[in-house]
């Protein structure tokens, strides 16, 4: 028994180790030289330089693109959340044949790839002027309201509609209603909502690429790709660059892990 | 009644309002686009009938990064799914490091797509080649300089990426399979593997299904990473899908065919993804 928990735990450290050494390879190198990186390309760097992240930070214009990166992640979220909380709960509640129609076009939607959409899209949104920011919130409305209503939508189901209905006998319109009394219920699974959107949103390339391709409003995936382009014989600055990208990741996940994992696995059983 | 009418739009209108915009009319127009000459300048577009569609299976380009797209979807799977369960066992053991395994596993998922495809681009052209030049395996080198690198490189990154995302459904179906069941089966001599099979495998079963949704629709949509590990090449021969449709449309501007592709696409994806869900559905079973 024992030695079999042992080699148990042996199996996880080098899992554990495999798992790891992508972000090792790539965290020793963004402190290398050029040539050094060359040189050495596995070992620990010689020095704790921080050179290549001053430069990458520099010309990436980090600052910047993080705080595009940010806006159009937490303004998507607040249409997303706010959007789809209000349907799923008016189409929860109201049993005719045109509210279950409408749940179920939104659910069938899950199935179809962006790219059927993705051509007649970009054309639309370049007539109704909308190839800009506003407007890619607007789209991610379009595409995430989807699965978030479906997430809202089972958890309405579990909220007693004596509650509905308390309300509206203590002088609630509907309106009131939803703010005062389900919208506080809702908490857990705005949560999920809200991480399940981010990751999506803050990763997302393709989109952005056709919709904002400007260099003022680029995203930070949309820059990695174009400065990746530039720096492609000089990793070292590539690498910083990438261990830029990654670093709000992980803090994002160390603050949020409980949340996350929650999350990813409401959202997976679908 | 009105009333009751006026406050369901209320709610329901502006969700449905983007859905319409953004899903449900692209897609009508883009069904219709496929059936004529459009070429996403001129205003004036005629009918041709299937006259597109005809030209996709002319494309030898298209097919093979069809086939490209299928073998990968199949290897990638089924050593996603191999190894999500594995790792699901391995830290539902009670181990110490459990959790923190856990947290390690899972890391690479939130990280998107087109930056992990530069990571491992550095990691296959760069620190393998080292890896194989300290060690003398040549096996290392000239990694994504041919296709069979190329398509084993974008399995081992997409398995990095989405296992501990696998491993983590595991995990809770794992956690749901009744202790007594398990005691039960012990008292009645079952050995370990036969507890796998008639206990375990049956009851986790629908996270299976899932897992098997999740796994086969990404990989069969993969771009991001696609783009950024090798970007289709060497010579378009790790060209998927996705990128296929993309550049017909952006790179070659044949509107009208990329979108007769993105239809066939849809089709493919739609069966393959609905046939799959009822075939696993139907072998499950009630607690």
């Amino acid at each position: 028994m024992k030695t079999k928990k042992l080699l148990l735990g042996l199996i996880g450290v080098i899992a554990g180790l495999i798992f790891l050494s992508p972000f090792y390879i790539i965290i020793v190198n963004a402190f290398k030289t050029k040539k050094e990186l060359f040189q050495n390309t596995l070992g620990l760097p010689e020095s704790l330089n921080f050179e290549n992240f001053i430069e990458a930070f520099d010309r990436l214009d980090f600052f910047h693109v993080f705080l595009n990166s940010l806006m159009i992640t937490v303004g998507s979220i607040i249409l997303i959340v706010i959007c789809s909380a209000m349907a799923a709960w008016m189409l929860e509640r109201t049993k005719t044949k045109m509210s279950g129609f409408i749940f179920f076009a939104f659910i069938a939607a899950m199935l179809i790839p962006f790219q059927a959409v993705m051509l007649p899209l970009i054309r639309m949104m370049g007539k109704l002027n909308m190839l800009n920011i506003p407007g890619l919130m607007f789209t991610y409305l379009g595409f995430g309201c989807s699965l978030s209503i479906f997430l809202y939508h089972g958890f309405v189901k579990g909220i007693p509609k004596e509650l509905d209905e308390a309300a509206t006998i203590d002088g609630c319109n509907k309106w009131q209603t939803f703010w005062y009394i389900i919208f506080p219920i809702l908490k857990p699974i705005t949560i999920t909502v809200s991480i399940l959107n981010t990751v999506w949103i803050w990763n997302d390339f393709l989109l952005p690429s056709l919709i904002i391709n400007k260099p003022e409003t680029h995203t930070i995936p949309l820059r990695t790709f174009f400065f990746f382009g530039e720096y492609t014989k000089q990793w070292h600055l590539a690498l910083a660059g990438l261990t830029l990208t990654i670093i709000p990741v992980i803090i994002f996940y160390f603050i949020a892990q409980k949340h996350i994992i929650k999350s990813v696995t409401a959202g997976s059983i679908k | 009644m009105k009333k009751n009418r006026l406050e369901f739009w209320g709610f329901v209108g502006p969700a449905v309002f983007a859905f319409t915009l953004i899903v449900v009319i692209p897609l009508l127009f883009g069904i219709y686009y496929s059936f004529t000459d459009w070429n996403g300048i001129s205003s004036n577009i005629k009918f041709i009938g299937f006259e597109n569609y005809m030209e996709v299976f002319k494309d030898e380009g298209f097919l093979k990064s069809f086939i490209f797209t299928t073998k990968f979807t199949i290897a990638s799977v089924i050593t996603i799914n191999i190894i999500g369960f594995s790792l699901a066992l391995l830290v539902t053991r009670g181990l110490k490091m459990s959790n923190v395994l856990r947290t390690i596993f899972f890391m690479p998922n939130l990280i998107g797509g087109l930056i992990l495809g530069f990571i491992w681009q550095f990691i296959f052209t760069k620190a393998f080649a080292a890896l194989g030049e300290a060690t003398g395996h040549s096996w290392l080198l000239g990694w994504l300089s041919n296709t069979e690198t190329g398509f084993w490189g974008l399995v081992i990154l997409m398995s990095w990426q989405m296992s501990g995302y696998l491993m983590i459904i595991y995990i809770a179906a794992l956690q749901n399979i009744p202790q007594e069941l398990i005691e039960a089966s012990r008292i009645d001599g079952a050995n370990a593997w036969q507890r796998v099979k008639h206990i375990v495998f049956p009851l986790v079963r629908p996270a299976f299904t899932v897992s098997l949704f999740l796994t086969l629709s990404n990989s069969f949509k993969l771009y991001d990473q696609n783009l950024s590990l090798t970007g289709g090449g060497p010579a378009n021969s790790t060209q998927m899908l996705a990128m296929n449709i993309y550049n017909t449309a952006f790179k070659f501007n044949n509107m009208g065919v990329a979108q007769a592709k993105a239809v066939i696409f849809f089709l493919v994806i739609g069966g393959i993804t609905l046939s799959q869900v009822y075939i696993s559905k139907k072998g499950e079973v009630e607690m």
